[in-house]
């Protein structure tokens, strides 16, 4: 049952230094309490986009638009680690989580980048995935919890990176992996699965914090009999995809977790007839028992490989003339999504629509319903088995995952996009083999192509959550946008995510960039900030890889001048202003 | 319950040492039996394999027991047919009538390498597009891949194909 573990402690009794660091930490770690979560200090940043609702927004404004040109470099650390890394530093009082590829976790001082300890997972030799990437760690208690790959759930100690448990959520030999960060909410960790590219049934699981225990597993794709069930023609929703690879976001106001669900499997909708629910959806799922307790489902009969895996963020803002408690979602279809969310005493459905509009070019919808959010589609831009369709933008979407980030004081949504770029699929019918590849297209027929006459390709845009208008947009010429965002009430914005390994820190009002530095690779991960002493500091990891990689490879040979591949190397670095 | 992090890590890698014939790597003399498809578990002739690609996907077979070696997906392995004028001499010393055998699995994160570029003629990866050339040793042609296949160094006996050597070049992919 159990797999190779172990916590490597990088200091030896031999070394005074580090004696004094384990002391240090061992006895002054702050658990993280369910108070805490809800309402995190500023000086901290104890979950993946910095609070529950997702907004990626740091409250410290002691780095500002005024003084950001002076910020550098104050330390930096190697991880050790090829390949891309895609997990926020999470900081409790001084204490540093990073999770890396290949299932490894870093406990780092946030001073100075020393090593505290670090965990190394020893994969099965024979384990692949798709992508072997991490995108974060989540704290509770004194615990730190981590998806090992396979997938496993791991529970480290806090102040030695000892296991103190693990739970198997499946069987890798089937197809699943995970590399999501864990949701705690109220004494549960909530767990999601990849997979979506090799026929398997996605769900949420919940395992109590303090022993491991299962408390609840849900799955995505219904079953015959559950509502929803009818929409998986005979017996499709076996191997139905509704992946749930990214980190759930929640509302204590009314305790909903609101979960993304991926791509449907396989990805040509004439295989699986019907609105295959709840792929391509939003979830609210109730977090003590697991219920479905309402959907929305962004697109139907997915047929683009367009996962909506993210979680949208809880924002209330003004429409028409209304407040509404909301929430907001720029969408992989290429859709900027308003919502409702609300919790009826008698149940039915808690997330509504409100408004939607296109924020890249997007060719499949052409219609949305006004009062539903249905869209209806250009029935030739929708591929299926023996119809080669081509259709915008590509299978990446207008985002793919990298988190928009939710400002309060500017009342802006800041959204990491990508324009374009269109797409092509030409479908079949595949052999299932557990295991693998599953989509129902091979490689050579998953056409991707740009406009070459295009003046930029990624950008940041920033939309007015209240008015629903653009405000500004950030575009870059010569790279697409893979760089998760952080707003800051110092009225900054901070992004990676380009191909020239820069870090920079754009205007939150205008999008005009006021200060950059260039770093050892390309950021793909998010920036977080925090405080130490009373000073603040920025922090992010970098170090290319997945699909940023694989898109800047198929780039390079459509576009003169653009790089085959980007230096790899994962280096986690933290700035303050000197 | 966990707690004994190291020594449980070595009691497993030495209970994982293989005594499992189905998990001990290609040895010579096996054979080679199809992975997928109608022909799946049937010996591999060359004549099987169509000439020019793509690639069929097999795992090989010790013809004494029937035992397959498919514990591990390490064991799994590509066949090609080419031209043999085509193949750079360090391909064509490994072939069998013009057919190679590499190790299905990219160096580059472990995925299959199960699929074909027609227009190049290239071993694709199905994970990350990581290309590379059968005629020429599995070099790494595009893509992140580290570097090449492992090859397979392979002979027939009356058409069937059959494992002549050790993996030559490491299997798998780069883990911490």
């Amino acid at each position: 049952m159990m797999k190779a573990t172990k916590a490597l402690p990088i200091c030896s009794a031999l070394l005074a230094g580090c004696l004094s660091a384990a002391a240090t930490y061992g006895a002054g770690y702050t658990p993280v309490t369910d108070a805490r979560l809800a309402n995190p200090e500023p000086g901290n940043w104890l979950m993946t986009r910095g609070n529950y609702q997702g907004w990626s927004y740091s409250s410290l404004d002691q780095i500002n638009t005024g003084n950001v040109k002076r910020l550098v470099p104050v330390w930096a650390v190697a991880t050790g680690v090829n390949s891309g890394l895609q997990a926020p530093p999470l900081v409790n009082n001084g204490m540093m989580f990073v999770g890396t590829p290949s299932a490894q976790v870093l406990a780092l001082d946030a001073r100075n980048g020393n090593v505290i300890w670090r965990y190394k997972r020893e994969l099965p030799d024979d384990f692949s995935a798709l992508h072997n990437t991490n995108r974060g760690v989540a704290l509770y208690g004194d615990k730190v919890y981590v998806m090992g790959l396979e997938p496993v759930l791991i529970a480290l100690d806090a102040k030695t990176g000892n296991v103190v448990w693990e739970q198997k959520l499946e069987d890798y030999h089937t197809g699943y992996y995970s590399t999501m960060a864990p949701l705690i909410v109220k004494g549960k960790v909530l767990a999601g699965v990849s997979g979506g590219e090799f026929g398997v049934r996605g769900f949420v699981a919940a395992f109590d914090a303090e022993t491991g225990t299962p408390a609840w597993k849900t799955y995505t794709i219904p079953g015959p009999g559950d509502p929803g069930g009818n929409t998986w023609p005979s017996d499709t929703w076996k191997r139905g995809g509704g992946a749930t690879w990214m980190t759930g976001t929640y509302d204590p106001d009314t305790n909903l977790v609101f979960w993304g669900v991926g791509n449907a499997s396989p990805w040509f909708g004439d295989q699986r007839p019907g609105d295959n629910l709840y792929t391509a959806s939003t979830i609210a799922l109730d977090p003590s028992t697991g219920a479905i307790r309402g959907h929305f489902q962004y697109h139907w009969n997915d047929s683009w490989d367009w996962d909506e895996m993210n979680a949208p963020m809880v924002v209330d803002y003004k429409m028409g003339g209304k407040t509404v408690k909301g929430l907001l979602k720029p969408a992989r279809n290429g859709y900027l999504y308003w919502l409702s969310r609300s919790a009826p005493a008698g149940g039915g459905s808690v997330i509504g629509f409100v408004h939607a509009t296109n924020y890249v070019k997007q060719d499949v919808f052409k219609s949305i319903d006004p009062n539903t959010g249905r869209p209806t589609y250009n029935d030739d831009k929708k591929p299926g088995t023996g119809k080669k369709a081509s259709f915008c933008p590509s299978l990446w979407g207008g985002k793919d995952w990298p988190f928009e980030s939710y400002n309060p004081k500017t009342g802006m949504v800041y959204i990491p996009a990508n324009e374009n770029h269109c797409g092509f699929l030409d479908g079949k019918v595949q052999e299932y083999v557990p295991g693998k590849w599953w989509t129902g297209v091979d490689i050579p027929d998953i056409g991707f192509t740009v406009n070459k006459d295009a003046t930029f390709f990624g950008d940041v845009q920033a939309w007015d959550v209240s008015g629903g208008k653009k405000v500004w947009d950030w575009k870059v010429p010569k790279s697409m946008m893979w760089g998760s965002i952080l707003s800051t009430a110092g009225g900054l914005v901070f992004v990676g995510g380009t191909n020239d390994r820069k870090f920079r820190a754009l205007d939150g009002k205008t999008g005009q960039v006021l200060w950059e530095f260039i770093t050892n690779s390309g950021i793909i991960a998010p920036p977080v900030s925090y405080t130490l002493d009373g000073k603040q500091y920025i922090a992010v990891a970098s170090g290319w890889g997945v699909d940023a990689q694989f898109q800047q490879g198929l780039l390079s040979n459509l576009l003169p001048g653009w790089d085959k591949s980007i230096p790899e190397g994962g280096v986690i670095w933290a700035f303050a202003v000197q | 319950m966990l707690g004994l992090g190291v020594s449980w890590s070595l009691l497993d890698v030495a209970a994982a040492a293989p005594k499992d014939p189905a998990a001990a790597r290609p040895t010579p003399g096996d054979q080679l039996v199809f992975v997928l498809g109608d022909r799946k578990g049937q010996v591999v002739k060359v004549e099987d394999l169509a000439l020019g690609g793509p690639q069929e996907l097999a795992y090989p077979m010790d013809p004494a027991t029937k035992v397959v070696r498919d514990a591990t997906r390490l064991n799994q392995v590509l066949l090609i047919r080419l031209d043999p004028a085509e193949l750079k001499p360090d391909a064509r010393a490994n072939a069998a009538e013009g057919v190679v055998a590499y190790s299905a699995i990219c160096t580059h994160q472990g995925c299959d390498v199960s699929q074909w570029k027609p227009d190049s003629k290239m071993l694709l990866c199905v994970c990350h597009g990581s290309e590379y050339d059968p005629r020429d040793r599995a070099k790494v042609t595009f893509g992140p891949a580290p570097r090449r296949l492992a090859m397979l160094p392979v002979k027939t006996e009356g058409g069937v194909l059959v494992v002549a050597g050790p993996f030559k070049g490491k299997v798998g992919f780069m883990d911490l």
